[in-house]
């Protein structure tokens, strides 16, 4: 799987940004060549929210630093709003990227450490001279209150005079306050406690109500994208899985790699004997020298010499699901221990 | 890729289960192995005393998992730390801890040399700055064999050879020769694995072994460790913050807030009926799969306390959405559930949390000792 394809994609003129043959390869060396993101396709509709999962090293954080230009993809089209990102430079790519913001994984080591809540806040505003100075202390001072910071308190201080969940309400008022469309959150609650990611979570669904932002969500928790998101893409070794609606996909994974990252997930319920379920065996192969045909064989309980030669191609098997897979799972079906276990490393 | 580790422990070349530094009694399965009793830490700072760990205690049997789960700041990495004796110097630790019998509170570091690696070893969060980046794996692994058991160099090879493979790595010969730069995270966490389980521990820490590794990759080295600790009879102290890590993992498991134990109990129980409400919290902030998207969370407002200024009376009465007056003042003890005496909690105002959040299935295990209340009343 993680296949090629376009049958999950919606109209061009309907959505705000859409990737088209994305590809992002890295040098290694004299000789190697990273395969970071091989041929993804995808489209976010305004007002979604894109939940991208899957292990590290496949692609999902590339992928939303291309979005940006950080760095510019190898090749493919990076249409925002009808434009070709990959082909603007200079002050144009400038003035896009203020439509366009990140919030990153780590809170603490993503601000800078000696300078004030304030400045930090106001940067995006004073590069760009928006409004008076009144106005915008005006704006940092809401947009500190909305993301539930005391602006009183909290603008004078310095990064490390906050704990990580409040660092990241700094960064998210940051990426906000000049008014973006689209917002990337890579990995934005995978450094927090469980109690403090709740409450991110809930501060992120938030803003999205009331500034009607767009969202590409970075994650390694399928909970977690689950609770956020509007439609799921599952990445494995640089190209997509399965893309469809959470509340179909998680219910019933068509990919067996879906599954499996599924039953993968510890649950709170002693119930669940951990044994019980499927685990994947082996690891993620090299980017360097990815597997023929659908990447995800050589771990793959269903693979067979089609999946070798063949790259699967995207393909509807429910209302809004779509998968990449020669073999995929019929509803109701799933992995067995059996045929997990007995797959190559 | 599964290997069967029950055959490759026996087949060590070496013996290294028994004791060898020290004189300590052999503890059966089933007995008790490790006994805290009021342990506190205390670190000295600039800004007061910082109360880490606020007078736990447990007893630890061999063969069991006692999971200890907590958010970041409630002191659970400083009480295995505690225990272990590997606490830095401005750090005080009153109270007792018992290990086969002989008090290691007060024991020198010299002594506790023997006790590590050797009786009680431990695995860390993050195995690339736990690893010396500029040895071989053959080195690390080898290190406490030397340093233990009179072993010559060709049976510490054959041995750490045998480890790798009991740990399920693929071409572990190839593997000996490598620096911990050439590995995988979840290779690195099975070498951390094999480097705490050579001398044949009696118990194991696991200090969030998972936390930075993949969901698939974390569900592989649980079960690893689960079947070491199940094939060794060893007790393990499973450290973490995922309450769904523990939940199918431990046999025990202990929840913490502010340096203390706020509820205990064998984990079918403590999940069936959650009784803290800062467990309950806990549980109903995590995102679950079976909710609908957008499912609006539970979070726990505010943050935990300050160690070095903690509120009076109850510590998580400032965030607790059933705190009373009595809370603020009047710090409660951990008790024993009436109706289950396995299961402690310190809490005025108990919730009855029955399944929070969680699916409780109908035919689970012989049924618990809990009796019906409404028959007893």
């Amino acid at each position: 799987m993680a296949g090629i394809g376009t049958a999950h994609l919606r109209s061009p003129e309907e959505a705000l940004l859409r990737l088209e043959d994305l590809v992002v390869e890295f040098r290694s060396g004299r000789r190697h060549t990273v395969h970071a993101v091989t041929g993804v396709n995808l489209d976010v509709l305004p007002g979604e929210t894109l939940g991208l999962v899957g292990e590290s090293g496949c692609g999902k954080s590339t992928t939303g630093k291309a979005i940006m230009q950080l760095p510019a993809p190898t090749s493919g089209r990076v249409l925002f709003d009808g434009k070709d990102l990959t082909q603007l430079s200079g002050s144009a790519l400038r003035a896009m990227r203020t439509r366009i913001q990140m919030i990153f994984q780590d809170p603490i080591s993503s601000l800078n450490p000696r300078r004030k809540v304030e400045d930090i806040v106001a940067e995006g505003l004073d590069i760009w001279n928006t409004g008076t100075q009144e106005e915008r202390d005006t704006k940092v001072e809401d947009m500190l209150l909305t993301v539930g910071l005391d602006p009183a308190v909290a603008r004078g201080r310095r990064p490390f005079q906050f704990s990580g969940g409040q660092c990241q309400r700094i960064s998210i008022a940051r990426a906000v306050v000049t008014e973006p469309q689209l917002i990337v959150c890579d990995e934005p609650v995978s450094a927090l406690d469980v109690s403090v990611q709740a409450q991110i979570l809930n501060l992120l669904e938030d803003m999205k109500a009331r500034y009607g932002l767009t969202m590409i969500f970075i994650a390694h928790d399928l909970a977690v994208v689950k609770n956020i998101s509007d439609r799921v893409a599952v990445m494995y070794l640089g190209r997509l899985c399965e893309v469809g609606d959470p509340d179909v996909l998680y219910r019933q994974p068509a990919h067996p790699y879906t599954a499996a990252l599924l039953s993968a997930i510890p649950v709170a319920d002693p119930a669940v004997r951990p044994e019980e379920r499927h685990t994947l065996a082996g690891e993620i192969p090299s980017p360097l020298s990815p597997p023929s045909g659908c990447r995800f064989r050589t771990r793959c309980p269903r693979a067979d010499e089609r999946c070798r030669d063949e790259v699967p191609e995207m393909r509807q098997v429910a209302d809004d699901q779509f998968v990449a897979c020669h073999h995929p799972l019929a509803p109701g079906e799933s992995l067995t221990a059996v045929s997990l276990n007995g797959a190559s490393v | 890729m599964k290997s069967d580790p029950a055959v490759a422990v026996r087949d060590l070349p070496v013996d290294t289960t028994a004791s060898h530094d020290l004189d300590l009694p052999a503890i059966a399965p089933g007995e008790v192995l490790l006994e805290v009793e009021d342990l506190t830490t205390t670190f000295s700072s600039a800004r007061g005393p910082v109360r880490a760990v606020r007078g736990v205690s447990f007893e630890l049997r061999r063969g069991r998992t006692l999971g200890i789960v907590g958010e970041s700041g409630s002191g659970k990495s400083v009480l295995s730390r505690s225990i272990m004796g590997l606490v830095p110097s401005n750090a005080t630790r009153t109270g007792h801890v018992r290990f086969a019998g002989t008090e290691i509170l007060d024991a020198s570091a010299k002594t506790m040399r023997g006790y590590w690696g050797d009786q009680m070893a431990m695995v860390f969060q993050d195995p690339m700055t736990a690893l010396n980046p500029v040895l071989r794996v053959e080195q690390q692994i080898t290190e406490s064999l030397h340093e233990h058991i009179d072993i010559t160099k060709a049976e510490a090879r054959a041995t750490a050879l045998q480890l790798l493979e009991s740990v399920g790595i693929p071409e572990p010969k190839r593997r000996l020769r490598m620096y911990p730069h050439e590995l995988s995270g979840g290779m690195r966490q099975r070498i951390m694995i094999a480097i705490a389980l050579a001398c044949g521990p009696q118990l194991l820490f696991a200090d969030e072994p998972t936390t930075a590794l993949d969901v698939t990759v974390q569900a592989q080295i649980l079960d690893l460790l689960q079947g070491m600790q199940r094939d060794r009879q060893m007790a393990m102290i499973l450290v973490t913050h995922d309450l769904g890590v523990v939940a199918g993992r431990a046999h025990d498991i202990a929840v913490m807030y502010a340096g203390r134990v706020v509820e205990q109990a064998p984990a079918r129980e403590l999940f069936a009926h959650v009784r803290h409400p800062y467990t309950e919290a806990l549980l109903r902030s995590i995102p679950k799969l079976d909710m609908a998207k957008h499912t609006r969370l539970d979070a726990i407002g505010g943050r935990p306390p300050d160690l070095v200024n903690l509120p009076d009376g109850c510590k998580f009465a400032p965030r607790c959405p059933h705190a009373q007056d009595r809370c603020h003042v009047d710090d409660p003890a951990l008790t024993a559930d009436p109706a289950m005496a396995e299961h402690l909690f310190a809490c005025h105002f108990p919730v009855s949390g029955v399944g929070v959040g969680v699916t409780v299935p109908v035919a689970v295990e012989p049924p618990s000792a809990r009796p019906d209340p409404e028959v007893q009343a």
